[in-house]
């Protein structure tokens, strides 16, 4: 009999979920905006920063929520390689949320764009102009938002495996709602 | 029929596949999204390509209008233009300006006379902290419709079949009226006697909400003086370069800054039409050019004349130019800052004893 895992708290698991959808149409944007000159450039521009300085704000209150509330451990079984992936990962997860808004920020500071969100809000420049930084930050953002996808197939891919195939409760512990599974305990 | 439980590898295998197709579908979607998928897309990329000359850009240098000239100096907003837009710059007062005199081409090196079309990019700063930014030509209307047009335009003039810039016009019978200007128009011999127009629409909302398409013009205060383009070459091939700094050095150089307003149903979306000239027009304000600076290492290298770089108070209309020009002028920067090394910023000095 074993007990219940327990789960993210109720807010831990209303971020992930509304920032996982964030951070999809993030990358999607992103990659889709550059590669057009159509007019919808510019409105999924403004909405590529705007969504980025959320995304920004959000991962620092989960970060501070996953500092004080913590995380429910994995399960014992769980083979070390997958434990060690699972912890790597989501250390990258958490890095890349975070930088990866700020390296859009600043490359846009570096470039001397003014930084203009949804509905004319301004932000301020956080770096002057410069060619060497901006470059340097335009790479980062590029190549970094490429990791990004693919780690986020990767935790797409573990979280169904852990879900369906292995079907031992981690995916329970960040569902939205309680899994039939987990509301009938197992017949294990 | 065996039932599929957990435990049986067949619903592993199935779970295995399942998951194999979430991410493949997902990353497929990436792909398409990215335009990997759709070798016919028109990507900023692409237009930058076309613009290049045969051996290539200019490695550092805007990818067009590479070859200009730097000026500082201030905008003098007569308050007339705060009927038609909120925007700060059009309430009375001055406010410093920062522009570069160009040439449409991509080659920085380009004799002056070989060159028909001339712009100014343009940036007046406001103490709201806003800007407008904006890059404007010379000719009263654009060569072509879309930027779909401009890019076959593009490639029709570098093609090496006889034909294809008969196909093009066949198919853009707008261009013959850019060709009628180009073969027609007065030359000058100066920047300053040159009038720039931003050709795209742009939409101004007043205080009270109340939007109006319109397109805006720099009227040059010198008198314009007409020459030849033959007598132009002969002057050398940076002469416009020289007599705008000689003519700056005398004095300030004017431009009245005039807004046009359409009238309902004129065409916003296609800066290939002039409006009639009966059009409402006012005057807003008077650039004046102050000093000439150095383009190689002076304030404009750092600008991309992004012309969507707009003030509350002015927003891009169904006119689909600025969105492609901001697109494709964002790679030129992000290229040309990367590649700052091959355009050095100050030439660099010979070190004592050092062999070149």
């Amino acid at each position: 009999m074993n007990p219940p895992h327990p789960r993210f708290s109720p807010l831990q698991r209303l971020l992930h979920w509304l920032m996982a959808i964030c951070v999809i149409a993030m990358l999607f944007i992103g990659v889709g905006m550059v590669s057009t000159l159509m007019p919808k450039y510019l409105p999924l521009i403004t909405i590529h920063k705007t969504l980025g300085i959320a995304i920004l704000i959000l991962a620092l209150l989960r970060l501070a929520l996953r500092l004080r509330v913590g995380a429910p451990s994995l399960p014992a079984d769980l083979p070390a390689p997958m434990k060690l992936a699972a912890h790597l990962s989501h250390y990258a997860l958490y890095g890349l949320m975070i930088a990866m808004p700020l390296l859009g920020w600043a490359m846009l500071s570096a470039a001397e764009y003014p930084v203009v969100l949804y509905g004319r809000k301004f932000l301020p420049a956080i770096l002057p102009q410069s060619d060497s930084v901006h470059t340097l930050l335009w790479n980062a953002h590029y190549y970094l938002a490429f990791a990004f996808f693919a780690l986020v197939l990767l935790h797409v891919a573990a979280a169904l495996f852990h879900a369906l195939v292995r079907r031992d409760g981690v995916f329970e512990t960040i569902a939205p709602l309680p899994l039939r599974d987990q509301a009938a305990p197992a017949d294990v | 029929m065996p039932r599929l439980t957990p435990s049986s590898s067949r619903y592993t295998l199935g779970s295995l596949v399942l998951i194999a197709g979430v991410i493949g579908g997902v990353a497929t979607a990436f792909a398409y999204t990215a335009g990997w998928l759709s070798p016919d897309r028109l990507t900023p990329g692409k237009m930058l390509e076309a613009l290049a000359p045969p051996g290539g850009p200019a490695l550092g240098h805007r990818r067009n209008h590479a070859k200009g000239i730097c000026f500082t100096g201030v905008f003098e907003a007569n308050g007339n233009g705060a009927a038609l837009s909120s925007a700060y710059v059009f309430t009375k007062g001055q406010y410093p300006a920062l522009g570069r005199f160009n040439l449409g081409t991509p080659n920085p090196d380009a004799a002056d006379a070989t060159v028909r079309v001339r712009g100014m990019g343009l940036r007046i700063a406001t103490p709201d902290g806003q800007e407008w930014r904006t890059a404007m030509i010379d000719p009263p209307f654009f060569p072509v419709s879309t930027p779909q047009a401009f890019h076959a335009l593009l490639l029709a003039s570098a093609s090496k079949d006889p034909n294809a810039m008969k196909a093009f016009t066949a198919v853009n019978p707008e261009f013959a009226n850019f060709t009628a200007w180009a073969d027609s128009a007065p030359w000058t011999a100066s920047f300053a006697e040159d009038r720039y127009n931003s050709l795209d629409s742009f939409i101004f909302t007043d205080d009270f909400g109340i939007k109006r398409a319109a397109r805006w013009s720099l009227l040059p205060a010198a008198q314009s003086v007409a020459i030849t383009q033959a007598d132009l070459a002969k002057r050398g091939p940076d002469f416009l370069e020289r007599e705008i700094v000689e003519r700056v050095r005398g004095g300030p150089q004017r431009w009245t800054l005039t807004v046009t307003i359409a009238n309902p149903g004129d065409p916003t979306s296609d800066p290939s039409k002039a409006w009639p000239e009966d059009r409402r027009t006012v005057e807003v304000g008077t650039l004046v050019v102050g000093q000439i600076e150095a383009e190689r290492d002076g304030p404009c290298r750092d600008v991309n004349f992004d012309p969507t770089v707009l003030p509350s108070g002015i927003a891009t209309s169904d006119d689909p130019f600025p969105a492609a020009r901001s697109s494709a002028y964002r790679v030129s920067y992000d290229l040309r800052t990367a590649e700052a090394k091959d355009y050095p910023r100050t030439v660099a000095r010979t070190v004592a004893g050092a062999k070149p």
